[in-house]
């Protein structure tokens, strides 16, 4: 499937990437290609086939609901770009 | 032999035996790690902490309380989290993290006495078979034939490289599509990716949760025993990570395979396949059926699909994996500009932070999981992937005890030569190794001869679930039956 600029356009907010217009046409064509590689998946019969889930069969064990962790938030923030006052400090959110 | 020149095994006895030191080794191997600049495998070094915890070691065998990898150097994948030390997953978005946690397999190991020379070389975010894509520059492979440099493969390239040049004694490599297998195959080494759940996840940098697993990077099969034992075991803090026994995989190494049913699949003779690796595949076949064994030709009729399903699979989940470094908790943030809000602060960030190849997988992955998109790629290529696993399900139930197969459909290449290749056209050097991330079946690499240039080249052998004793025993007869014993001459 021949992905346009608008698609990759979109793609590209969908991914939080920022990618700048005059590099979006090859953007394009090489998630193309990608994805036309992809068409083969079409020829199989998948009738009846329950998509896999988990690779190896097994039960998700449940744990206790119980605090565990944490009480560091000086740990937590260690490699924050910016914290202040025990807080990720970031741009602004809400218009 | 210099201590870094020893095997495990080797190093194991001797430390055990008085004979040297775990400080003695770890030295040989700072020497030897210092003297392989040029190979651009070790990203960062952590000689203070490798001298610490072999003085640790030695207190240890002299109490009589060692394990088998007590005072043995390793190197470490970057993709590990190893606290207070560099984590990067070979990527800029990373730069500066220093994680105030440990990954379980690097506790595991560290509890149990080995040594860390230093972090590894990788493509960035385990998304490469050339470590051409890391943010540290390409590890270099220790073969040379001629002036080029070579790729030592990828994703764990700086690992492979690493062992390949004795600059450690073994080394841990995580594997997605074939990352421990490929690189392994490239550099003469042995690789082993075990079954699915076999090792746990946590603290490793996530690609895609559903065909990551570590494993170890080695000279030896025996030695690829002795770690994958001391990397395995079920760990709370994975839920994927199953609540099985380990066995000693060790003991299970008794060169007996008579009578055991290797099945060779016709889907796996790919058309173009190198004269050398077809005759590489029946020497193998041959020494297999030497040592008593029986082959059976096999189908795995969805062998084709493979490649294409991984390609919408691995992606997609890393979009989602991936969407965490968005510069607010850890790592790279982008400079922002006047006005610039917070989706700003994610585009520049992750456009900045990301390489091209990881950008691009971003993409598709986020892509194939769209409204409108999710039912034709992500949930046809799960359907397609229940489909592979089924292939193996049936030829193992019909009594195959292991398959062979080629690990690679070449020697290793130059360093750039794929440059103006498509993406696509490096995805193929995944095509014998995926369908067993695909099927979470345990898959090793052996070295088994040189090509006519005298590079190296390996073969794989894939085993039932939870089999890794089994597997790995195929492939002890494979390597001894090889007898491949050439290293690189040193040029670095």
């Amino acid at each position: 499937m021949a992905i346009d600029i608008d698609t990759a356009r979109k793609v590209a907010h969908l991914a939080r990437i920022r990618v700048a217009e005059e590099d979006l046409p090859r953007v394009a064509a090489e998630l193309s290609g990608i994805l036309g590689f992809m068409e083969e998946l079409n020829e199989v019969d998948v009738e009846g086939v329950a998509p896999m889930t988990s690779v190896t069969p097994m039960r998700l064990r449940l744990r206790e609901d119980a605090v565990t962790d944490g009480g560091y938030p000086a740990r937590v923030l260690a490699n924050a770009p910016e914290a202040r006052e025990g807080f990720f400090a970031v741009p602004k959110v809400v218009e | 032999m210099n201590g870094n020149e020893l095997t495990i095994a080797a190093a194991r006895e001797a430390l055990r035996a008085g004979e040297v030191s775990a400080v003695d080794l770890a030295m040989a191997c700072l020497t030897a790690m210092d003297a392989g600049d040029g190979l651009n495998a070790f990203v960062h070094k952590t000689p203070e902490i490798a001298l610490d915890q072999a003085r640790a070691a030695d207190a240890r065998i002299a109490r009589g309380d060692a394990p088998g990898v007590c005072g043995i150097p390793l190197g470490i994948k970057d993709l590990f989290c190893t606290k207070g030390v560099p984590s990067q997953a070979g990527s800029k978005i990373l730069r500066g993290f220093r994680p105030e946690y440990e990954s379980s397999v690097t506790a595991r190991l560290f509890g149990a006495g080995a040594v860390m020379l230093g972090k590894l070389n990788m493509d960035e975010f385990a998304m490469g078979s050339s470590n051409e894509s890391s943010c540290y520059g390409p590890a270099v492979n220790p073969w040379r034939v001629d002036d080029r440099l070579l790729t030592p493969g990828g994703s764990s390239g700086g690992s492979a490289a690493a062992v390949a040049g004795d600059l450690c004694l073994g080394a841990l490599g995580t594997d997605t599509g074939g990352s421990i297998r490929q690189p392994a195959a490239f550099t003469g080494i042995v690789g082993i990716k075990p079954t699915y759940g076999r090792v746990s996840r946590w603290g490793i940098v996530a690609f895609a949760s559903s065909l990551d697993q570590a494993g170890p990077m080695t000279k030896s099969v025996r030695d690829a025993a002795i770690l994958l034992g001391a990397m395995a075991g079920h760990d709370p803090m994975d839920s994927t990570c199953a609540d099985l026994p380990v066995p000693d995989f060790e003991a299970a190494l008794t060169g007996d395979i008579r009578g055991k049913v290797i099945g060779i699949p016709r889907e796996y003779r790919m058309e173009g396949m190198p004269a050398e690796i077809e005759a590489l595949w029946s020497r193998g076949a041959e020494m297999l059926r030497d040592a008593g064994a029986v082959t059976r030709d096999i189908s795995l009729p969805h062998t084709k699909y493979a490649l294409p399903a991984y390609y919408v699979i691995a992606p997609a989940e890393a979009s989602s994996n991936l969407a965490r470094y968005d510069g607010v908790r850890y790592g790279h943030r982008a400079a922002l500009a006047a006005g610039d809000g917070i989706t700003d602060m994610y585009e520049k960030t992750r456009a900045e932070g990301f390489g091209r190849e990881v950008q691009r997988r971003v993409m598709v992955g986020a892509y194939v999981l769209s409204a409108g998109f999710y039912d034709a790629y992500y949930n046809r290529a799960r359907k397609v992937r229940a489909l592979i696993k089924r292939d193996f399900e049936a030829v193992f139930a019909e009594g195959v005890d292991a398959i062979l197969t080629p690990a690679t459909p070449s020697a290793a290449f130059g360093l750039g030569e794929m440059s103006n290749a498509s993406p696509v056209e490096m995805y193929l050097n995944d095509v014998f190794t995926v369908t067993v991330n695909l099927a979470g079946l345990p898959g090793v690499a052996v070295p088994v001869g040189l090509d006519a240039r005298g590079l190296p080249l390996g073969l794989q052998l894939i085993g039932r679930p939870w089999e890794e004793g089994a597997l790995l025993n195929h492939a002890y007869v494979l390597e001894s039956a090889a007898g491949f014993v050439a290293k690189p001459s040193k040029w670095w």
